[in-house]
């Protein structure tokens, strides 16, 4: 249920008959590649990062956000600064 | 890996342990629900991180730990059969039913093969039209898509030899039934990722409400759950309760659209029984009504199975993170995982056995 | 042989049949041995259970060893039963520091096999033969039932002769040692998956499998002063260095991060949910040397692995204490936790 891994959309084979759910993506997941159907990322395009979860594409990463860790370890030792600092 | 080395950083790690150490002013309990979070934290030594006024307890997150026994047992019968191609996820294998497991019916003959995905099971089902090829449909609500979407597949294509045995559990109604059930201490939740990842989370705003505990949506790598932790303790320490979502560069707080949408097509919520819980209302997924010939209980005729749990077993203790694994009398001395009593010790995810390999102090 | 004592004793009655875990080269594999197969053919050679027996036969030291081989694909990238079956036999001889002279072949072979299969086979076999500087002077063939055998099953053994003085096994493991490996970890058993119906994937990873003989004779020609060599099979990196802890009752800790694997392998651990010091290898070594060699046995490894990923990653305690727990791990984040012993074979898994 949680082994979800990231990987990178190298190519994209529409399905015959243009069926969303039929859609399949060949990802990339560090040299290895496997084929992932894409039915529930329609928005999923080649570049992307998608987490990929028995052989289905559950969502795609978003870069921006996956900053936000690190943001937070930065905003986190910028406090700890500011209170231990002397006044 | 990108998305996977950045979130195991040492440095990252040492930092978000010493700002936990500074926040953390009273003793907190936080469970996690998700058995790869459980996995995750005790292959990393996540734990050991923490401020010893945490403690972390391991929820009932993980699909093979939850599986009621007599499912198990059907698994056993169906593949047991001849004429029949059992394809399962490779944590089905070594659970033991109430007297072997799949591994022994393969051992006896019994075709029973691992597959990655369930699309690979009606792979085989096309390969095969002579055999009953049945899938063993196990998982939270992550897995459920890709389950739904084979049952889906073969109904639109009309494959007949492609059946379903379904176990699907959900989290929210487990997680109230830990919340509401006397004597619980758990204070705060960390959520399963990528169960959010398909549901979303507003789900869990009504339990926070209900019973005042922060919930924090979840990632798998260790600073996704250093993260995780350090904002359940602020919200703790800070006497908040909310709902907070860590995963974000994955989760949204809608969901997955297109996947609920093949989830509310596929299956409908029935009662459960949780394996070393009971039966807890509206805690999992059957197959819809227009799906029912997929069913791979009524074609195999034993939907009215049941079967008797081990008395020494205390998984359902463990699971609901009233007892850890040392508390068992019988944890790695009568039951190892070359020998285990129950799922807990099976699964690599299952608290015993993942204490008894990374810990056994 | 497997070197492996059980840490858990399990009662004999509990496995009225062999499972596919007994094969594994984890813990079931070290209970048959000591439960079964040693009690019955008791004498020292045998006790040593190292990967092959040193004897000594009028003041020659000679070592003996035997490897059966049943994968399946019998063609897989990188490689082929055939020759598994001739650098199974020649590596595990290296492993006691002998240089491998001769080998025989036995072959069960099923009905209806391709001839043109049997060939490639046969033909790898010569190559790899050539390649590891063994002759194969004698052999044996025999033809089951079709349904009976799997394609092809084929057994190795081998003997060599050990020119040094060093006793290269367990017991010469000491404090203080550091542990290297002589290559990238996880190719093999990766290579396997990748062609497994229902888990298969694109990929470029290959088997390692290599015949090992060169670097050890290469380190030996050096004086470094090589305590113990063990070939990484099945079981991975985690099993060998458990059986060496077990049987050299020492402890040993390695870093995470030092150990080679390459992001392809990883990527495919990542998918199937596996861990890397499990996988198995065919053409890689973990040795244990002295400390101050540690540096110049690096470089000796280097120059002879394609891709010189050989590296230092970590090293030998002192024992004591409970018999569970003697290798530890370094995490990437830095805390310490067991390496354990798998149970049977890694399943891939999606929790």
């Amino acid at each position: 249920m949680c082994l979800a891994v990231p990987g990178k959309i190298i190519t994209i084979a529409d399905s015959p008959g243009n069926d969303p759910f039929e859609r399949t993506a060949r990802v990339s997941f560090g040299g290895i590649v496997k084929e992932v159907c894409l039915a529930y990322t329609p928005e999923a395009k080649i570049g992307d990062y998608v987490i990929v979860h028995v052989g289905f594409a559950l969502n795609t990463v978003d870069e921006e956000e996956a900053h936000r860790v690190f943001e937070y370890l930065r905003q986190m030792d910028e406090l700890a600064e500011l209170e231990t600092s002397p006044p | 890996m990108k998305y996977i080395d950045e979130y195991r950083d040492k440095q990252g790690a040492e930092r978000y342990a010493k700002a936990l150490a500074k926040i953390t002013t009273r003793p907190w309990t936080i469970m996690e629900v998700c058995g790869g979070q459980t996995h995750a934290i005790v292959k990393f030594g996540i734990d050991q991180l923490l401020p010893a006024q945490i403690t972390l307890v391991h929820g009932p997150g993980c699909p093979v730990c939850v599986t009621p026994l007599e499912l198990i047992d059907k698994a056993i019968h169906i593949a047991s059969q001849p004429g029949v191609i059992f394809c399962s996820f490779g944590d089905m294998l070594r659970v033991p039913g109430s007297n072997r497991d799949l591994l022994a019916v393969k051992a006896a003959g019994g075709d029973v093969r691992i597959v990655y995905s369930p699309m690979d099971a009606v792979k085989i089902a096309r390969a095969n039209p002579e055999s009953a090829v049945v899938f063993f449909a196990v998982g939270f609500e992550t897995t459920a898509p890709a389950n739904a979407m084979s049952v889906f597949q073969a109904e639109r294509e009309k494959i007949p030899n492609y059946s379903m045995l379904v176990s699907h559990v959900l989290v929210p109604p487990a997680m109230e039934a830990i919340l509401s059930s006397p004597g619980n201490r758990v204070q705060s939740f960390l959520a399963a990722g990528h169960v959010c990842t398909v549901m979303g989370y507003n789900e869990y705003y009504p339990i926070v409400a209900k019973y005042r505990v922060p919930v924090v949506v979840t990632g798998f790598e260790p600073l996704d759950i250093l993260q995780g932790i350090y904002m359940c303790v602020k919200q703790l320490e800070e006497g908040r309760a909310e709902v907070e979502n860590q995963y974000t560069r994955v989760v949204r707080r809608e969901g997955n659209a297109p996947a609920q949408q093949i989830l509310r097509e596929v299956f409908r919520v029935i009662p459960r029984k949780w394996r070393g819980v009971g039966e807890i209302p509206q805690s999992g997924f059957g197959l819809a009504a227009k799906y029912a010939a997929f069913d791979a209980e009524e074609r195999f005729g034993i939907a009215a199975y049941t079967a008797e749990e081990s008395g020494e077993c205390i998984s359902g203790e463990i699971l609901k993170g009233v007892k850890k694994p040392h508390d068992c009398p019988a944890f790695g001395t009568r039951c190892t995982p070359e020998h285990p009593l129950g799922a807990t010790m099976v699964s690599t995810e299952g608290a015993c056995a993942a204490y008894y390999r990374y810990r056994r102090d | 042989m497997s070197d492996f004592t059980a840490t858990c004793p399990i009662p004999f009655a509990d496995y009225p049949s062999v499972l596919m875990a007994h094969g594994g080269g984890g813990r079931l594999t070290g209970q048959l041995i000591e439960k079964l197969f040693l009690p019955a053919f008791a004498n020292p050679f045998l006790s040593q259970q190292h990967d092959g027996a040193l004897l000594e036969i009028n003041g020659q030291r000679v070592a003996f060893s035997t490897d059966s081989y049943v994968v399946q694909p019998l063609f897989f990238p990188g490689g082929d039963i055939g020759a598994l079956a001739v650098n199974g036999t020649v590596n595990d001889l290296a492993m006691c520091g002998a240089r491998p002279l001769y080998l025989s072949a036995g072959f069960i072979i099923e009905e209806g096999l391709s001839m043109e299969t049997l060939w490639r086979i046969v033909q790898s076999m010569s190559r790899a033969a050539e390649a590891a500087g063994v002759q194969l002077v004698t052999g044996d063939t025999k033809v089951v039932d079709k349904g009976k055998g799997d394609g092809v099953f084929v057994n190795t053994a081998g003997i060599g002769i050990v020119d040094h003085r060093l006793t290269i096994a367990p017991a010469s493991v000491l404090p203080g040692d550091a542990v290297l490996v002589s290559g990238d970890l996880g190719r093999h058993g990766m290579a396997i998956m990748s062609v497994r119906e229902g888990l298969q994937f694109e990929t470029t990873i290959e088997s390692d499998c290599a015949p090992l003989a060169a670097p050890v004779q290469a380190l030996l020609d050096a004086d470094i002063r090589v305590r113990c060599l063990r070939d990484l099979t099945r079981g991975g990196l985690s099993s060998a260095l458990n059986e060496i802890a077990d049987a050299s009752h020492t402890r040993i800790e390695i870093d995470e991060r030092a150990v080679p694997v390459r992001e392809e392998v990883r990527g495919a651990c990542e998918i199937l949910g596996f861990d890397p010091l499990y996988v198995a290898n065919e053409g890689r070594l973990v040795a244990f040397v002295a400390p101050d060699d540690a540096e110049r046995a690096l470089a000796i490894l280097r120059a002879h692995a394609p891709g010189g990923e050989a590296a230092a990653i970590g090293f030998v305690q002192p024992g004591g204490g409970s018999r569970h727990g003697r290798v530890t791990l370094k995490s990437r984040i830095g805390v310490i936790r067991i390496l354990d012993m798998l149970t049977g074979e890694q399943l891939p898994r999606i929790c």
